[in-house]
């Protein structure tokens, strides 16, 4: 079995040739399930995350004759790790790696929404953000300038008011063209501080190749300076790869 | 103005986050949650047992408990 499909097999992602695979992020109550039902309709079946007791939502939709497989992250702030919820949406971007990747966004609190969507964009860039609520936000009297903030983050920003069905053909139009390829993004990347940017340059060099073509090398650089357990064990579990060992034991003793 | 920890702000007052005192996951989940330096936090409301409390943070109400707010430096606004 190729290692695309095995690892989406690990996630309840079974094998349908044709279909894309899409991720549905955010923050909790962003409205992510509200974007979820609209899209799907009723067409979704509902699990739990592989080991995890996680509830898992899949869902499927259809648009410009290609079929999507809809698949519903839970709620977090984070990508760095702390829950079961956390180590469940990084683990599906990072090894499942959905063909597109939405980030729900609360218009009405966008900057707080900024910080998942800015982690997201460093595992993956084939991400679309969805400024959801923007009917609240009107209401509120909060503008948002969306060709500014696709401008800021180098990604397509659509705006949506789920409960109406506001902006959902423009999103789907978005994703389309996103898994198509149609859409090539430049996600804003964050640099960090000398040293720090020093260390990732070292690290990436060392991250074998297997690893390397399946997993952004910046990102797994910066989670191996965090010492983030959780990801390499993972990695360690998907790929067998003996350098691996030693590139942990010595990144053991980095502050953390 | 001196800092204090979030933990002693007076419910209904403003803060300006100064620096964070955690470290590791727990200074990540502070940041996580809009708690960078320079952010205005004000304390809206504590709970009848006096923890945890509700704090407005960059748009968001968000509950706190002593310990962890108490990781948090801020100066009265």
């Amino acid at each position: 079995m190729p290692l695309a499909t095995e690892l989406r097999e690990r996630f309840n992602i079974h094998p349908d040739p044709g279909a894309a695979v899409i991720a549905l992020a955010g923050n909790p109550n962003t409205g992510k399930s509200t974007i979820f039902n609209a899209l799907t309709g009723l067409k979704q079946h509902t699990g739990n995350w592989p080991g995890k007791t996680v509830l898992q939502t899949q869902g499927t939709f259809h648009f410009g004759g290609k079929k999507y497989i809809l698949v519903d992250l839970p709620g977090t702030y984070s990508l760095l790790a702390n829950s079961a919820e956390e180590i469940v949406t990084r683990d599906f971007l990072c090894f499942a790696r959905p063909d597109a990747t939405v980030v729900v966004t609360d218009a009405t609190c966008l900057e707080r929404n900024l910080n998942l969507a800015l982690q997201v964009m460093e595992i993956t860039s084939k991400v679309i953000v969805c400024v959801n609520f923007i009917d609240e936000a009107r209401r509120k009297n909060i503008f948002i300038d969306v060709d500014c903030l696709a401008r800021e983050l180098g990604v397509p920003v659509v705006v949506t008011a789920a409960r109406n069905g506001l902006g959902l053909t423009e999103l789907k139009a978005g994703i389309d063209a996103l898994a198509r390829g149609q859409i090539v993004t430049s996600p804003r990347r964050l640099i960090y501080d000398p040293d720090i940017e020093e260390a990732v340059a070292r690290l990436e060099e060392k991250i074998p190749g297997e690893i390397k073509e399946w997993i952004n090398a910046r990102w797994l650089a910066l989670r191996i300076i965090d010492h983030d357990r959780s990801t390499l064990d993972n990695i360690r579990q998907y790929f067998k790869v003996p350098e691996w060992g030693v590139l942990r034991e010595r990144y053991k003793y980095c502050p953390t | 103005m001196k800092a204090l920890p979030l933990s002693e702000l007076p419910t209904g007052q403003w803060g300006r986050v100064v620096s964070l005192k955690a470290r590791g996951m727990a200074r990540c989940r502070l940041l996580d949650l809009g708690l960078v330096p320079d952010t205005p936090v004000q304390a809206v409301r504590r709970s009848p047992l006096g923890d945890p409390t509700a704090y407005r943070i960059r748009g968001a109400l968000i509950a706190l408990r002593r310990e962890e707010a108490g990781q948090v430096l801020v100066t009265p606004l």
